[in-house]
């Protein structure tokens, strides 16, 4: 049997010689997105403003509009009706009322009476309520979270390798989180508690790769301390480069499934994933290995430290 | 690389045969062969989270200022009660504005004496070193007692242990449903219950404190003084609970719902709904005396600062069980009496986030869940068998091996399997072959560069090594992280992200190598096709 090789053997390309241009880009498009994100900002979920979001379902298809009047009928304040999965499932979301959870309560139980009358065997599939308190804290607790996930991880590389690497790494995470934001302030997609999970997973997998191809420089570094850091590092990559391909091609496939087939309820978690890894893939190559060039790793920054940090290693036998 | 001694290949076997056992419970679990599972194998099953298997999910935060209100009054009952005491110490202007209590000591040859008996009446709050309260003279004459921080944080973690044990009782009297009831943080409670996807029930359940008082009614108290809210010294007004007006009752608290062992709804002698209690032995003597005191008068059963019903006592109630009427229906005569068995809340609760998901959503989302997994399983299979042959086959064992083993670890925990989890499964599926893409590419690399086959497997896995073990640690910070500031589901996923990471590890390094060992060692190969 012939085996699949998606990248051939001796394969040699010069990725260092494009890694001004994408800077240029990089930088660009981070900027781009970040200053998207703030001027239009996120569509935040329930979670994070508060507010109540039914999912209902209809045994027959639904008319958008007629259930939007339905809804809007009630004078809720600003509702939104949007389509879950098909045409016979809508979310439907209202702010937050004013006067506390009893309020919020009987709003809710008035959209399910409202429903249930004009659509029989309409089915509430589930109800979420958060207070303006609540949503407040799990804002600021995701925010920390993704902050402390990357600065952690950054340290860690730095721990394991050398400052250099460090910030190569925590600048890779800062494009990559920047460039997913960018994406769900473009889309308009909603960004609830499981596209938090799927941020803090993208900063721990887009550096599986950055890993991977710092690991080869190292080890190369230590292996030809005449070769100048450019082409070094694009042996490197063409070294990593099949791996890094199957590997990128294997969690997308899974994530491919789960997003075109999962469950719609994290459909927003898959796609961010999705989104995360070929993001990753790509500054894996085209931020974190320039940059180490741009700090000025040179085939010595390994020479003091290479004692001490292969006994560091673990057990392999 | 060939030495793979026997009692590892046994061991490692061994791993693998307990994770498989341990994770058919669960994956059995809805199916007919669920009966079947002999009942001397290990019974660990996954739980499924809210979101899988539908129910409610509250949030309950404790109102701080009722908290601070109950406190004071607690505070102005017993200094009231200790300066009657000989020597009765005579004090005026008793005000509990600003959150402090104050008074004034009529005979400024006694404050010494006052502080003395106050100082008394606080407490240590443990491990702190500091009192509940801070007592403080002002003006010479005024004593005035504040809360002091640690005293109303310990007031609020212990209030919040009760109000846990409350609300358990009150949902599930029976002790037999799986319901969740934890303490979060200082001040909140977390319910959730698991098959109930109407949380209104719930919410009436916990919304009431039902706190029960029996007092005397105030009958010198004069009618048009009540209407405008003013009661005579020892006596203050409290509303009816059907809107009709108020009445004034005496404020000694006669006897209180805490006395009450038992509560039933029951109907009287017209068919309306009422409650039937029973006293504990102390509160039966109670209420036996002042009932045999009071023969005649009117005395008010007030339930949560509201007076429900305000009968005259006919005759000594002496066998310590009483009936309680107002305008019942059935329904809420039966969640009061389940209120008042379960105890009364020490502070208010409110519902500050709610989530409720119904059974069919989980179920679809189960099903969806299943059936992605298992094309994302066959998607990957294929994908790595086209690409590494023979070492793609061992990394597919392997594959399948993980996902029995995260389930089985999963199983034995008893951790929640949320919808992310799944998304987590999935994921960890694309990502854990991961590692044996980089020991086969660098297998492949080592024969390119003209190593001998055997030299070339084993430089491949040790040099690979580095690499996994690096990547694999910042998946864990992330992990680590979601699982500590993350909520439920967040949470479920973190779980099953790590318990991947680790089994993964296991199975693409150590058992894939076990396997290319044995292969080597029964069929000493010349070449490697890879």
């Amino acid at each position: 049997m012939k085996l699949l090789k998606l990248v051939p053997e001796g394969t040699n390309l010069d990725f260092m010689r494009w890694r001004n241009v994408a800077l240029v880009i990089s930088l660009i498009a981070t900027v781009v997105s970040i200053g998207y994100t703030a001027y239009r900002g996120l569509n935040l979920g329930v979670d994070f403003v508060g507010g109540q979001l039914i999912r209902v379902s209809f045994p027959q298809a639904v008319d958008d509009e007629q259930l939007r009047s339905k809804v809007d009928s009630l004078h809720l304040g600003e509702a939104s009706v949007q389509r879950f999965g098909g045409p016979k499932s809508f979310q439907i979301r209202l702010p937050k009322p004013p006067g506390g959870d009893a309020a919020a309560n009987s709003v809710a139980t008035q959209v399910k009476a409202e429903i249930e009358k004009d659509f029989p065997g309409a089915k509430i599939e589930s109800v979420d309520t958060v207070s303006g308190k609540v949503s407040e804290e799990l804002a600021s607790s995701s925010a920390m979270a993704i902050g402390f996930a990357m600065l952690g991880i950054a340290l860690y590389i730095w721990f394991r390798f050398e400052w250099q690497f460090g910030v190569g790494a925590l600048l890779t995470l800062a494009h990559d989180v920047a460039m997913t934001l960018g994406f769900f302030a473009f889309t308009r997609l909603p960004v609830d508690l499981n596209v938090v999970a799927a941020f803090l997973t993208i900063v721990g997998y887009s550096l599986n790769d950055t890993v991977v191809i710092y690991d080869r420089i190292r080890e190369d570094l230590r292996k030809y301390r005449r070769m100048a850091i450019l082409p070094l590092i694009n042996l490197s990559l063409n070294e990593t480069l099949a791996r890094t391909v199957v590997t990128s091609m294997t969690v997308l496939i899974a994530l491919g499934v789960l997003m075109l087939i999962g469950p719609e309820v994290i459909f927003g978690l898959a796609i961010a994933i999705f989104l995360g890894v070929l993001i990753g893939t790509y500054s894996s190559i085209y931020i974190s290995a320039p940059v180490l060039v741009w700090l000025g790793v040179k085939p010595d920054s390994f020479l003091k430290a290479a004692d001490e940090k292969d006994s560091a290693q673990p057990e392999t036998a | 690389m060939l030495e793979f001694p026997r009692w590892k290949v046994w061991l490692v076997s061994l791993v693998v045969a307990f994770g498989v056992l341990l994770s058919i419970p669960s994956l059995i679990a809805s199916t007919p062969f669920a009966n079947r599972w002999p009942a001397w194998l290990p019974q660990y099953k996954i739980n499924l989270g809210l979101d899988l298997a539908g129910g409610s999910h509250l949030l309950l935060e404790a109102d701080s200022a009722d908290m601070q209100k109950q406190r004071l009054q607690t505070m102005q009952d017993s200094v009231e009660t200790e300066l009657r005491h000989d020597p009765q110490i005579q004090v005026g202007d008793i005000s509990t504005a600003g959150g402090r209590l104050s008074f004034m000591v009529r005979d400024p040859r006694q404050v010494d004496a006052a502080v003395e008996r106050m100082r008394n009446l606080t407490k240590p709050v443990a491990l702190t070193g500091n009192r509940d309260w801070d007592v403080q003279v002002v003006d010479s004459t005024r004593i005035v007692l504040t809360p002091t921080p640690a005293g109303s944080t310990q007031a609020m973690k212990d209030a919040m242990s009760v109000a846990r044990d409350v609300v358990r009782r009150r949902i599930d009297p029976g002790g037999t449903r799986e319901i969740t009831v934890t303490t979060e943080g200082n001040n909140r409670v977390l319910v959730e219950v698991p098959g109930v996807d109407n949380p209104d029930e719930l919410k009436k359940l916990i919304g009431q404190t039902a706190r029960l008082e029996f007092k005397l009614v105030d009958l010198s108290a004069d009618p048009n003084a009540v209407k405008a809210g003013h009661a005579p010294p020892g006596s203050e007004v409290v509303p009816m609970a059907d809107g009709s007006g108020a009445i004034a009752v005496k404020r000694r608290v006669m006897v209180s719902g805490e006395q009450i062992s038992k509560a039933q709804q029951s109907f009287d002698d017209n068919g309306r709904p009422d409650i039937n209690i029973t006293f504990d032995s102390a509160g039966a003597r109670r209420f036996g005396r002042t009932t045999q005191e009071n023969v005649g008068k009117p005395f008010a059963i007030i339930l949560d600062g509201k007076v429900l019903s305000y009968p005259t006592i006919e005759s000594p109630i002496l066998g310590g069980s009483a009936q309680i009427t107002g305008s019942f229906t059935v329904q809420s005569a039966h969640d009061l009496a389940v209120s008042l068995q379960a105890g009364r809340l020490p502070v208010t609760l409110n519902v500050i986030e709610e989530r409720s998901i119904g059974p069919d959503l989980g179920k679809d989302s189960i099903n969806k869940g299943a059936i992605a997994s298992g094309v994302a399983v066959l998607g990957v299979v294929i994908f790595m068998l086209v690409t590494y042959g023979r070492f793609g086959v061992y990394a597919n064992i392997a594959l399948v091996v993980n996902a029995f083993l995260i389930l089985g670890i999963m199983a034995m925990f008893n951790a929640t399997l949320t919808l992310p989890g799944i998304a987590g499964f999935i994921l960890t599926i694309g990502a854990a072959v991961d590692a044996n893409v980089l020991i086969n590419e660098r297998i492949r690399e080592e024969i390119r560069r003209g190593r001998r086959m055997i030299d070339a497997v084993e430089t491949g896995y040790r040099e690979a090594m580095r690499a996994i073990y690096d990547a694999n640690v910042t998946h864990v910070i992330s992990a680590s992280i979601m699982a500590y500031f993350g909520s439920g589901p967040v949470r479920g996923f973190a779980v099953v992200l790590l318990i991947g990471v680790v089994t993964s590890v296991f199975t693409a390094v150590y058992f894939t190598r076990m396997l290319v060992a044995l292969w080597i060692r029964r069929t000493r190969p010349r070449m490697l096709h890879i």
